[in-house]
């Protein structure tokens, strides 16, 4: 588990490869909470709890998840109608079918239709299909974010720059920390006929929170 | 430790009508603001630390949101997610008896003694990284 944020120079100013800024880390000052962090974290080993290796391996883990992963699922229940239906029927266990560990959350898919845009939210905390996306983003977790998307879905749609027509009805779906929502996209025309994997390159973290919807590249490699 | 948990009780408890103030969904708020961060390795250790201590059952998820919404709003504004989160977990790691506020307040005049960043701070072989 090489961790390349200490070890030599980089610049900080730039931006990671997935397009963010780096975020001070090793080599900015110590705070209150990283020293908690690091206290707790020595007590548990020395206390039998947890090895390193275990802590190790669960960083790695949650590194290992991102959103292709819930991509992957998405463009299979595109390409695959009975999957579809096992994945609307229940989710989790479509899912773990797929080889992916939901660890006994429920996990529901709800479909975008053409009359039908879903939009998931946790107001009262950060719950997220961690499990197929990873960990989620900071806006999601917002004080602006869980307000506003459950009142105002439109006008939080539109900030992301998502204007739906008043015909499409708009349904928001509040986590819990047992019950899990993904949104799975409405396959976009055009697509006939492609493999999942490229299928699965239209469906970003964004279609899957649904403040986002799949759009066709300008130049279909295809 | 509960230095940044000192606030007035009214902050914490329900208002008249029964809704805490982590309950936000509907009130008013401003923009979203879209900007996004990559996780620092303190970050994903704070998360790798609550999985495994639920995993193992030492407290459950509710334990954790427990500890975070009793800090109340005051912490929700002024503390980065995982620094809530680290808080969180080592309330209920000391309320679990996994070792005690003396110990906790040992370790970390310790570890804050070691050096001035993150790095520094962090013993090789016992941070995961001594493990290879």
């Amino acid at each position: 588990m090489p961790h390349d944020g200490h070890d030599h120079d980089h610049d900080h100013d730039g931006l990671s490869p997935s397009g963010h800024p780096y975020r001070k880390d090793n080599d900015g000052p110590l705070t209150h909470w990283q020293i908690m962090e690091i206290a707790v974290r020595e007590l548990l080993v020395e206390k039998g709890i947890a090895t390193p290796a275990e802590i190790t391996a669960q960083v790695a883990a949650m590194d290992a998840r991102s959103p292709a992963d819930g991509a992957r699922v998405v463009a299979r229940a595109w390409a695959d109608p009975e999957f579809r239906a096992r994945l609307i029927a229940d989710g989790s266990a479509a899912c773990t079918e797929m080889g992916f560990a939901m660890d006994g959350l429920k996990l529901v898919a709800v479909e975008n239709t053409a009359s039908v845009h879903n939009l998931v939210v946790c107001t009262l905390c950060s719950c997220y299909p961690r499990n197929l996306l990873g960990l989620p983003p900071d806006w999601y977790k917002t004080r602006a974010y869980r307000s506003r998307a459950v009142i105002e879905p439109r006008r939080v749609l539109a900030e992301f720059g998502l204007d739906l027509p008043d015909s499409v009805t708009v349904r928001v779906h509040d986590s819990t920390a047992d019950m899990r929502y993904i949104v799975v996209p409405a396959r976009p025309a055009g697509t006939e006929g492609w493999s999942e994997a490229d299928l699965a390159g239209l469906v970003t973290r964004d279609c899957m929170i649904g403040v986002a919807v799949p759009k066709l590249p300008e130049t279909v490699s295809a | 430790m509960t230095r940044h948990m000192s606030e007035s009780d009214s902050d914490r408890s329900p208002d008249a009508a029964g809704r805490s103030w982590h309950d936000m969904g509907g009130l008013p708020a401003g923009g979203i603001n879209p900007a996004e961060h990559d996780f620092a390795l303190w970050e994903k250790r704070v998360d790798a630390l609550q999985v495994l201590c639920a995993t193992k059952g030492l407290y459950t998820v509710d334990g954790l949101r427990r500890a975070l919404e009793e800090m109340g709003p005051q912490a929700f504004e002024s503390m980065t997610y995982y620094e809530r989160w680290i808080s969180a977990v080592t309330k209920n790691l000391l309320e679990t008896g996994v070792f005690t506020t003396e110990e906790l307040n040992a370790r970390m005049e310790a570890v804050a003694a070691r050096g001035a960043t993150y790095g520094d701070a962090s013993i090789e072989g016992a941070s995961p990284e001594g493990e290879t």
